[in-house]
C-alpha cells in the first residue's frame, strides 16, 4: 500500500494546517467541503473511499515536557494543553489503491462542538457520524439524520466522553428496597450536577 | 438545542393519492427470525412496496469502546471475539496488527503462517453459515442450513483443539499466536481443506442454478459501482458490485503477497452475486489454506514482545479484511498502558448504510434477503 504524499493538498490550500506527529490534515470549518470535494476528484489523490470516522475527546490536562533551562540544565516544564474534541477520517483510494490519508476536524470547545458533515460527499459517512454524535456529543450540521443510533432516545448523557461516570445502578429497578433506591438518587444527582 | 433529537409525531394518514390510500408502518424485528439477532428495520409500505426503511439497533450495545479505554491493551485481546462472535480470530488478527503498528513487533515466520491458516478458516466457518442462512431466508428451509452447520462444525473442532474454545477463541497476541497446534492438528486440518471442494461442488449443484434462487435473488437490491464506493462498502459486498479491492491483495498485510489466490468479482450487484461472490472466495481460501499449510516452517510462534505493553504517544490504524469485510482498529496511545482511544471500524455497522437505498421499490420478502445477504452480526454492529 503507497502512501500518500501530503505535499500537494497543501500547496493546493496553504492555509490548512499538517498536524506532523499524526501526519494528518486539520480541516477548518470554513474549507471542509471545498477541500473534502477537491481530495475526492483530484486526478493525484482520488480519496473515493471513506474507511471510518471516529470522534475524540482531549480534556484539559498539564503536560510535562522536558526542556533546558538558562543554566543549560533539563528541567519539566509544565504547559496546559487545551480541551478539544477531534472528528478523525481515515480515507483510502479504491481507485489508485492508495492510503491512507488522515483528515481531522477540531473543535476547541467541549460544550457545544459542532462540525461540518461529510455526508453529502460520502454516503458512507451516515453511520458512523451518527455513532459520533450518539457517542461524543458532536454534532454534525448538514446530516440527514442525525439521531442516537446505539443509545436509546431519550438517553442523556455522552458516554465516550472521557468525563463520563457510568451509572452504579446498572440493575436498578422501582423496588421498596431503600438502600439501592437510595444510592441511585445520590449516583443520579451527581451525574444531573455534572451533565453537558 | 436538547441533546437528544425526537422523532417527528408520526402520521397515520399521509395519504399518497385522494383515494386515501395510506402508508402502513411495520416495526419488523427486533425478534424476527429473519433479522439474524436483535435488529428492527422500521418498514414503511405500499402494499407490500417499501417506500422507506429505517434501520434500528443497539439493543446489544455495552461499549466496548470504553471498556477498552478503562483496561490495559492485552486485556482487550478477549473482547475483541465478542465483537463478530462468529469471526473470533480475524477479530484478534486485526487488534493485533493494530497494535503491533504502535509498537514494532517482528512476527515470526511460524506465527504468521498459522495466523493466514486461522483466519482463511475463519473465511471458511463465516461464508458456510452465510449461505446457509440466506437460502434459508428464501425458503430452503433446514436442510441445506444444516448442510452448511455439518462443515462449520467440522471447522470449530478444529479451533477447539487449537485454543479451547470454539467460537470465543483468544488466540492471536501481540507478537504472536498463544500456542503451537497441537500433534495431528496440521494432519486434521489437511483432511478438512482436502475434503472441503466436494461440499462446495455438493453445495453448488443443489443451489447456485436453482430456480427459485435465480428468480428470488437476481436483479434483487442492486448495488451499482459507484453507489458500492460511496457508501463505503467493504468486503464480499463490494466485490459484488465489480470494485476489484481486496486488502489483502492491497495491503498485502502478514505474508499475503506469496500466496497465489484470486479475487472473485461480481458483475451485478445483487443478491446473487453475493451469494456467488462468497462461494468463490471458498474457493480461493481452500487454494490458500493448502498453499499455507504446505510451507508452514519449523520455529518460534511469539516474537519479543515487550512484558507490558507500554506504546510511545501516537496513534495508528490497522485494517484487514475480515470474512464481511474491512476490520478496522484506530488507536491512539498517550503513553501509558491504557489505550487513550481505542476505536473499531466493524464492517458489517458500515455495510449497513446501504440498506434503505437497496430495500426501496422491492418488497418485503425481499427486504429479508437483502439484508441476509448483507451478513451482518449484531455483536459487531451494536459493540
Amino acid at each position: 500500500m503507497a502512501a500518500i504524499d501530503h505535499k500537494g493538498v497543501i500547496r493546493q490550500f496553504p492555509e490548512l494546517e499538517w498536524e506532523a506527529s499524526s501526519g494528518s490534515l486539520i480541516l477548518s470549518p470554513e474549507k471542509v467541503d471545498e477541500v473534502v470535494s477537491w481530495l475526492k476528484e483530484d486526478p493525484a489523490y482520488r480519496l473515493d473511499y471513506l474507511s471510518c470516522v471516529s470522534g475524540v475527546d482531549y480534556l484539559e490536562k498539564e503536560v510535562k515536557t522536558r526542556v533546558r533551562n538558562e543554566a543549560g540544565k533539563m528541567v519539566f516544564k509544565t504547559s496546559l494543553s487545551p480541551e478539544k474534541m477531534e472528528v478523525v477520517y481515515h480515507f483510502y483510494s479504491m481507485e489508485k489503491k492508495t492510503g491512507p490519508f488522515i483528515l481531522k476536524q477540531r473543535v476547541l470547545s467541549r460544550e457545544n462542538p459542532v462540525v461540518t458533515s461529510l455526508t453529502p460527499h460520502y454516503g458512507g459517512a451516515e453511520l458512523m457520524e451518527r455513532e459520533v454524535y450518539d457517542l461524543f456529543g458532536i454534532r454534525f450540521t448538514g446530516h440527514p439524520d442525525l439521531r442516537r443510533i446505539l443509545m436509546w432516545e431519550g438517553f442523556q448523557h455522552y458516554p465516550m466522553r472521557k468525563d463520563y461516570v457510568p451509572p452504579n445502578d446498572y440493575e436498578y429497578e422501582p423496588t421498596p428496597h431503600g438502600d439501592v433506591l437510595e444510592r441511585a438518587r445520590e449516583r443520579r444527582e451527581e451525574l444531573e450536577g455534572q451533565s453537558p | 438545542m436538547s441533546p437528544v433529537q425526537t422523532m417527528p409525531p408520526r402520521s397515520y394518514h399521509i395519504g399518497k393519492d385522494d383515494l386515501g390510500a395510506d402508508i402502513l408502518e411495520v416495526a419488523m424485528g427486533p425478534h424476527h427470525p429473519s433479522t439474524h439477532g436483535v435488529f428492527r428495520m422500521d418498514l414503511k409500505l405500499d402494499g407490500e412496496t417499501v417506500v422507506d426503511l429505517k434501520p434500528v439497533f443497539g439493543y446489544l450495545h455495552r461499549n466496548h469502546e470504553k471498556i477498552a479505554e478503562d483496561i490495559t491493551y492485552p486485556m482487550s485481546m478477549p473482547f475483541t471475539d465478542r465483537l463478530d462472535y462468529l469471526c473470533g480470530m480475524t477479530n484478534n488478527w486485526a487488534y493485533a496488527l493494530s497494535a503491533e503498528k504502535l509498537i514494532e513487533i517482528k512476527v515470526p515466520e511460524r506465527a504468521e503462517y498459522i495466523r493466514v491458516i486461522v483466519a482463511e478458516l475463519t473465511r471458511l466457518v463465516n461464508h458456510c453459515l452465510l449461505i446457509g442462512f440466506f437460502v434459508n431466508d428464501l425458503g430452503a428451509l433446514g436442510t441445506p442450513l444444516l448442510y452448511a452447520l455439518r462443515e462449520r462444525e467440522k471447522i470449530l473442532d478444529l479451533f477447539e483443539v487449537l485454543s479451547g474454545a470454539r467460537m470465543m477463541v483468544n488466540y492471536i497476541r501481540f507478537g504472536g499466536v498463544r500456542c503451537d497446534p497441537p500433534d495431528g492438528w496440521l494432519k486434521e486440518c489437511q483432511r478438512i481443506v482436502d475434503a472441503f471442494p466436494a461440499f462446495l461442488d455438493e453445495y453448488e449443484t443443489l443451489l447456485t442454478e436453482n430456480e427459485i434462487i435465480i428468480a428470488r435473488a437476481q436483479n434483487v437490491g442492486v448495488v451499482t459501482r459507484e453507489e458500492a464506493i460511496n457508501f463505503s462498502l467493504t468486503g464480499p459486498m463490494l466485490r459484488a458490485s465489480g470494485v476489484n479491492y481486496d486488502i489483502r491483495k492491497v495491503d498485502r498485510y502478514g505474508i499475503y503477497d506469496r500466496f497465489d489466490f484470486k479475487v472473485p468479482i461480481g458483475g451485478h450487484g445483487d443478491c446473487y452475486d453475493r451469494f456467488m461472490v462468497r462461494m468463490l472466495e471458498m474457493r480461493q481460501s481452500v487454494k490458500i489454506l493448502k498453499q499455507a499449510i504446505r510451507d508452514l516452517p519449523e520455529g518460534e510462534i511469539m516474537g519479543k514482545a515487550p512484558k507490558i505493553f507500554r506504546p510511545a504517544p501516537g496513534e495508528a490504524y490497522g485494517r484487514i479484511e475480515a470474512p464481511k469485510g474491512e476490520l478496522g482498529f484506530y488507536l491512539i496511545s498517550d503513553g501509558t498502558p491504557i489505550p487513550y482511544r481505542f476505536k473499531v471500524r466493524p464492517p458489517s455497522f458500515v455495510n449497513l448504510t446501504a440498506l434503505r437505498h437497496m430495500c426501496l421499490g422491492h418488497k418485503v420478502a425481499d427486504a429479508v434477503i437483502i439484508l441476509g445477504s448483507i451478513d451482518i452480526v449484531l455483536g459487531e454492529v451494536d459493540r
